[in-house]
């Protein structure tokens, strides 16, 4: 099969046979093999997959690398701004550039339910493809199954990624320190209003679009500028409010915030006030906080305000000199309050 | 945003601030009603800005908090049974009953479903004629006209797979209950601005009156609740005692007429039980006769269930305005909203909640000071 035919936008599995995925999709045998020579492969094209070996064998450098891995599951699967195949590479691309990692391999572990559209699936493939090739980082192996109709929600997907970290380079909550910045990279809760919204049941019209983004190239120019980053943390579930609240914790460092200096769009401030949610913990893919150096700190700001990934970003607060590990907020009108963590989800109020 | 940033506007909050200061001489303990305020209160750190004389106290008003525990054990048994598809607003499936929570029935393979209106569990009913649809009917007056009208909907169009476990209750009655409690210490009352954008507010004028405190309707941004406690604070330093409107921008004297002709032709007023406090006379909405058909605790033979409240919580003191949080010994220690003894605990709007959330640092110091210190008991 010719390159130009495999990319093209139609679905190359022969779809008068199998327009949906069946049981022996993952079964090991003809329909299994046919399902990655004529689905993955031509996608993720690269010489590690290429190879056909039982996992992907590559060089590594020197030094420190980091590993980490996420399983994605989200409906509906398409949603304005990304779907769960963008989503599961750049999340786990984030979590590398996190760690201060140039994120080079990606593992993708798909669960389809048998039934799956096999258009969808392509249409989930090409859209991993694309954030991947966005991203810098090869699909550089993977695994299939097939679960029987019922058993799931129509595909899972679990990536690991390994990326590899420049000498020198220290990042984590223990390096934390009193007097670093808050830098946070935009506004917040779009992915989780996007999300809300695209999902059945929630009829309220916006144009609003997921944030997610992938967020090495932005990290790795921090590093690469020499500012002194001490922590990052990407705000995915649980939002600012939970990734601020977990440094704080692992840092034993109390932290300030303000909360003039939040963003939040427009169209999730509506939302949130319709629905009776706070943006401190709505979901967001493509948003990160820094804890710098307060020495580099207008620096950073400005650094993070040049990439399209961070155009929105604030200082919104610091790194408190007391013992106590708590996230405190000034209010709006001038008070201040603690921000705790929410016990289970939000949950759509009564009034 | 429109209509929510200038009433969170940090100068406008100041200036009514200081004009609170400028005015209060005596001291005074206001009640604000709504669970919507409460949670604006302790989040904005409202009271924090008062004088030393002007005390909130927090009301009953939060929908979750004063559904009765055997309701909910009621909804329980409904939602675990095969046929049926539970809908409910999100906040009441991590609310507690007897022994576990609507989250746990989902868990064990009942049908539960977040709704965000009963119009949508309507539209399940229609899109499902072989399975018993329940909508979980609770809420003040604000939530009534929906409610009212997902019945009313039902009957037009023959849906007979719908039903409603109803809840309702109303405020004018709590405020004559605690008024007339010999504990009372409240002597104004913000009153809930969006239950009276639906009612009006002339069944407070009576209450003003017979009780001599001064009512403010009051909507729920800081500055609208800093100018409803200026307001309640200007009557009570000059003597006066009548019903005002804070929140002009969405509530007029008669309310809102259409959705007031829904909910009577639909609901009829019953007694009530509320959660913590007991039972009120003619203190929420019940079915008529009418539509008898379409109440869930007939349908599914739960009227005669009871429940006893755990021992150790004294959120009915707390609804009632008695008690605050910090004064309960299980308070942040045996109850937190992992493991709530009381909804109170469990609602976003809870009193209790809200001040786990927001305030425990300094509760943690200050509770032997303030334990008992200003309670009635």
């Amino acid at each position: 099969m010719s390159e130009q035919a495999t990319m093209a936008a139609a679905c190359p599995i022969p779809i008068s046979q199998y327009p949906q995925v069946m049981l022996a999709h993952g079964g090991g045998g003809k329909l299994m093999h046919q399902l990655i020579e004529q689905m993955f492969v031509p996608a993720f094209r690269n010489p590690l997959l290429a190879s056909r070996h039982d996992g992907a064998v590559f060089r590594v450098a020197e030094g420190k690398m980091a590993f980490t891995t996420d399983s994605y599951v989200v409906k509906p699967l398409f949603f304005p701004g990304g779907d769960i195949g963008s989503l599961a590479v750049n999340g786990t691309v984030n979590d590398l550039a996190m760690c201060g990692a140039r994120p080079l391999y990606l593992s993708a572990g798909f669960i389809l339910e048998e039934g799956f559209e096999m258009e969808t699936l392509w249409r989930i493939v090409n859209s991993m493809k694309n954030a991947a090739s966005d991203a810098g980082v090869l699909l550089a192996t993977g695994d299939t199954k097939v679960v029987d109709k019922g058993k799931g929600d129509g595909i899972f997907i679990n990536t690991a990624g390994v990326g590899v970290i420049a000498d020198g380079v220290e990042i984590g909550p223990e390096r934390v320190s009193p007097g670093d910045a808050v830098i946070l990279s935009g506004d917040l809760g779009r992915h989780g209003i996007a999300i809300m919204a695209a999902r059945e049941g929630l009829e309220f019209e916006t144009t609003l679009e997921s944030d997610c983004a992938p967020l090495a190239d932005l990290v790795l120019k921090l590093i690469d500028e020499g500012i002194r980053v001490n922590c990052l943390r990407d705000l995915t579930r649980g939002g600012l409010a939970s990734a601020l609240i977990e440094i704080a914790e692992a840092s034993d460092h109390g932290i300030r915030i303000s909360e003039r200096e939040i963003k939040v769009k427009e169209d999730v401030r509506g939302a949130c006030e319709i629905l009776g949610f706070d943006p401190m913990y709505l979901a967001n893919e493509g948003r990160f906080v820094a804890f710098v150096d307060k020495r580099d700190a207008d620096r950073a700001l400005e650094l993070i305000r040049s990439d399209p990934a961070g155009e929105g970003a604030s200082i919104i607060g610091n790194v408190a000199s007391d013992a106590n590990a708590r996230v405190v907020m000034e209010s709006r009108i001038g008070a201040d309050r603690i921000v705790d963590m929410f016990s289970g989800e939000q949950l759509p109020r009564i009034c | 945003m429109k209509f929510i940033d200038e009433y969170r506007d940090g100068e406008a909050a100041r200036k009514l601030t200081d004009a609170i200061h400028r005015i209060t001489t005596g001291n005074w303990t206001l009640m604000e009603v709504c669970g919507g305020q409460t949670h604006a209160i302790v989040k904005f750190g409202i009271d924090e800005l008062l004088p030393d004389g002007v005390e909130l106290v927090h009301g009953p008003g939060c929908p979750v908090c004063v559904t009765p525990l055997e309701l909910i054990d009621k909804a329980i048994a409904i939602a675990a049974r095969p046929e049926v598809i539970f809908c409910s607003f999100g906040d009441m499936l991590r609310v507690p009953g007897s022994e576990k929570d609507l989250f746990m029935v989902k868990a064990a393979g009942g049908d539960v479903r977040i709704v965000y209106s009963p119009l949508d569990a309507v539209r399940i009913a229609r899109e499902n004629p072989d399975r018993e649809v329940v909508f979980f009917a609770v809420g003040f007056e604000t939530t009534a006209p929906a409610n009212a009208m997902a019945v009313w909907q039902a009957k037009q169009l023959g849906i007979t797979n719908f039903s409603i476990l109803v809840s309702h209750v109303l405020v004018p009655p709590a405020i004559e209950a605690i008024l007339s409690s010999p504990q009372n210490r409240v002597q104004a009352f913000l009153a809930a601005g969006h239950v009276c954008t639906i009612m009006g507010y002339t069944e407070y004028e009576p209450l003003a009156k017979k009780y001599k405190v001064p009512i403010v309707v009051t909507g729920f941004e800081p500055v609208d609740i800093l100018q409803g406690v200026y307001m309640c604070v200007k009557q009570l330093e000059e003597g006066r005692c009548e019903v005002e409107n804070q929140y002009a921008r969405s509530v007029r004297k008669e309310g809102n007429v259409p959705a007031r002709t829904r909910i009577e032709e639909v609901f009829r007023i019953v007694p009530r039980k509320w959660r913590g406090v007991g039972e009120i006379a003619e203190s929420g909405l019940g079915l008529t006769d009418e539509y008898a058909e379409y109440d869930a605790e007939q349908k599914f033979n739960v009227a005669e269930y009871t429940a006893e409240e755990p021992e150790e919580c004294i959120a009915g003191l707390v609804l009632q305005g008695i008690k605050k949080p910090a004064e309960c010994p299980a308070f942040a220690t045996k109850c937190t909203p992992e493991h709530p003894f009381g909804a109170t605990m469990v609602s976003n709007e809870g009193a209790c909640a809200a001040y786990y959330r927001y305030r425990r640092d300094s509760i943690g110091e200050g509770r032997s000071a303030s334990a008992g210190g200003k309670s009635y008991e």
